[in-house]
């Protein structure tokens, strides 16, 4: 207990609290979207391209931030671009990501030799992550663009929950579809960036994910859902980093990763369990397809 | 390694680099793991399983960073990972498909999941950090004779069991309906080639490392598919892509500083975009000939 006390005498602790916060709070509001519209694997991509984008800033004698933002901005704006017209198929997408991490690595190598920072612990950061070694300028910047992405959220989120529940019907009543998506795929991009330098860019994909599939599971409004998914991130990182603080073997980011995925677990479990006991009286008189056709009622925007 | 130099006279180059052992024992492996990887790889995009082989590709990390922790080799590790998880997905797949954006959380935060727990491994085994990057993106450093031996044992078996099951699995792979109706097992088909896919992208890895498999996975495969719909020729083209792609990646990475996993990467895409650049072409320049004929 006395540890716990102790914990917050130690400066990187806030700052790993102060950033961790507001960046998970980004992730799960921008990752419940994600699942929602069925995007959830841009994180994936993002989380390649990110990558590259750090290293090649970094071979530039750049700040690291730069290339990653530019580069998840931009990689969102072209999926969202090419997500409309065409649908390109697995192995383009996959291919052309394999490729850019490799260039990544080549820009790795190029980083490690020229700037005689050389060593291989440079891209394990970038990789994944290290939210303890964050600056306060650094923290404090990552937490105002963080708080940036949840309130320009808080503002798009109705019309972007309608357009992507019923694009259609959304696009008739005057709902801007297609702006929406633009902007939502750019705010991704950010997000991603700004994960990066909590977890890593290669375990974006789970900060993303883990608090969105169990809010959706565990919520099924989508209104509700959403600040649900926020809250189970900033839980996961809160705790992540105070297990990664008691216990120093562990790295934060997968305390991190661990304490989501396991949220993902519970939420699975009680998701199933609540569907059996609810089901279970009533299977015997009206049959299974009944008990599902009143769950799009419970889904109905509030 | 810093006083070689590339020369005009190709067969001085290749000499000096296999009088390397290092060289040679990579050159045996890439060439075992091309082959294998291009053969399987041909029914993975046939299969439209591309996804698949990306995701065994992720779990194949931790599986090496925690056998190269415990002290077993790395390859021992992919193989326990990958197999696992073949088996895994096969029993999970099937159930529940519908539900698309459900399951993809799901397979999203594993991914995450089991890459943090690879990381959590590389930590600690301290003093590993370096090794990190040649688990990630491939190395042809260090590459044994004893594992050339298990490459080329897996290569035989996995390709007899694709000599004897090789028709069937092209039958099911095209038109599962009318494959079944025919009775041909598919159920054991699919089960049994995500096995043969797990212990491939396990060989894979051990050369271009957890992060990279795609590019020598699927890669030389879709070009292959992009250029002729015919089984026997697409798989031999497959195979002569596959083999081009490791050994000019092998012989830059060993003449440049630069790192095999963007030799390789960048090689096999290259191929792939000609590939499929020529074939937009060649269907834009019919269809305006026909175009122009109404």
């Amino acid at each position: 207990m006395t540890t716990l006390v102790t914990m917050f005498s130690h400066a990187y602790l806030w700052e790993a609290f102060l950033a961790g916060t507001f960046v998970a709070l980004a992730a799960g509001l921008v990752g419940y979207l994600l699942v929602l519209r069925a995007q959830v694997f841009t994180a994936d991509a993002l989380s390649h391209v990110s990558f590259t984008g750090a290293f090649a800033a970094l071979a530039l004698g750049l700040d690291l931030r730069v290339g990653l933002f530019a580069m998840t901005i931009m990689v969102g704006l072209g999926m969202a671009a090419a997500g409309r017209r065409a649908k390109p198929d697995d192995v383009v997408i996959g291919g052309a990501f394999a490729w850019i991490l490799g260039l990544g690595v080549l820009l790795l190598t190029i980083y490690t030799t020229r700037r005689s920072a050389g060593n291989g612990a440079a891209s394990v950061t970038v990789l994944f992550g290290s939210v303890f070694g964050l600056s306060r300028s650094r923290a404090l910047t990552a937490a105002a663009i963080a708080l940036g992405i949840c309130l320009i959220i808080a503002v798009i989120a109705r019309p972007l929950i309608f357009a992507s529940l019923d694009e259609t019907v959304a696009a008739v009543r005057g709902v801007p579809v297609r702006l929406l998506g633009f902007g939502f795929l750019a705010l991704t991009g950010v997000a991603a960036a700004e994960a990066t330098q909590v977890v890593g860019s290669l375990l974006i994909l789970g900060l993303v994910a883990a608090p969105a599939g169990a809010a959706a599971r565990l919520v099924a409004n989508p209104y509700r859902a959403l600040p649900a998914s926020g809250a189970l991130a900033v839980l996961s990182v809160w705790a992540g980093l105070t297990i990664a603080y008691l216990v120093p073997v562990l790295p934060p980011s997968f305390a991190i990763l661990a304490v989501a995925t396991v949220l993902l677990l519970a939420a699975m479990a009680t998701g199933r369990l609540r569907h059996r006991t609810r089901r279970g009286p009533r299977a015997a008189g009206t049959g299974p397809e009944h008990g599902r056709a009143d769950r799009p009622a419970a889904a109905q925007p509030g | 390694m810093d006083d070689v130099h590339f020369s005009v006279n190709l067969v001085a180059d290749v000499v000096q680099m296999w009088s390397q052992p290092f060289m040679v024992n990579a050159f045996r492996a890439g060439t075992i793991v091309a082959v294998l990887s291009a053969l399987i790889g041909w029914f993975v995009v046939l299969r439209r399983q591309t996804f698949v082989g990306h995701t065994l590709s992720a779990v194949g990390f931790p599986g090496a960073a925690g056998a190269t922790w415990l002290g077993f080799g790395a390859l021992s590790g992919y193989f326990a990972f990958c197999l696992a998880a073949a088996v895994v997905i096969a029993l999970l797949g099937g159930r529940g498909s519908g539900r698309h954006s459900d399951e993809s959380a799901l397979v999203g935060t594993i991914q995450g999941f089991l890459l943090a727990c690879g990381f959590l491994f590389v930590a600690l085994y301290k003093g590993f950090l370096n090794g990190t990057n040649a688990l990630l993106f491939g190395s042809f450093l260090g590459i044994t004779s004893r594992q050339v031996v298990v490459l080329a044992v897996l290569a035989v078996v996995v390709l007899a069991l694709l000599a004897a099951g090789g028709r069937p699995l092209l039958f099911a792979s095209t038109d599962a309906e009318s494959a079944r109706v025919a009775g041909v097992p598919t159920r054991a088909l699919d089960l049994g080639f995500l096995l043969v896919l797990g212990a491939t992208v396990a060989a894979v890895s051990s050369i271009t490392g957890a992060l990279l498999v795609f590019a020598l996975l699927v890669l030389p495969a879709a070009t292959a598919h992009r250029l002729t719909a015919r089984p026997a020729r697409s798989l031999a083209l497959s195979v002569l892509f596959g083999l081009v792609a490791v050994w000019t990646a092998l012989t830059a990475t060993y003449y440049s500083p630069y790192p095999l996993g963007f030799w390789l990467t960048s090689i096999a895409f290259a191929g792939f975009v000609v590939a499929a650049g020529g074939r937009a072409l060649r269907e834009r320049r019919r269809r305006g000939f026909r175009r122009f004929a109404w």
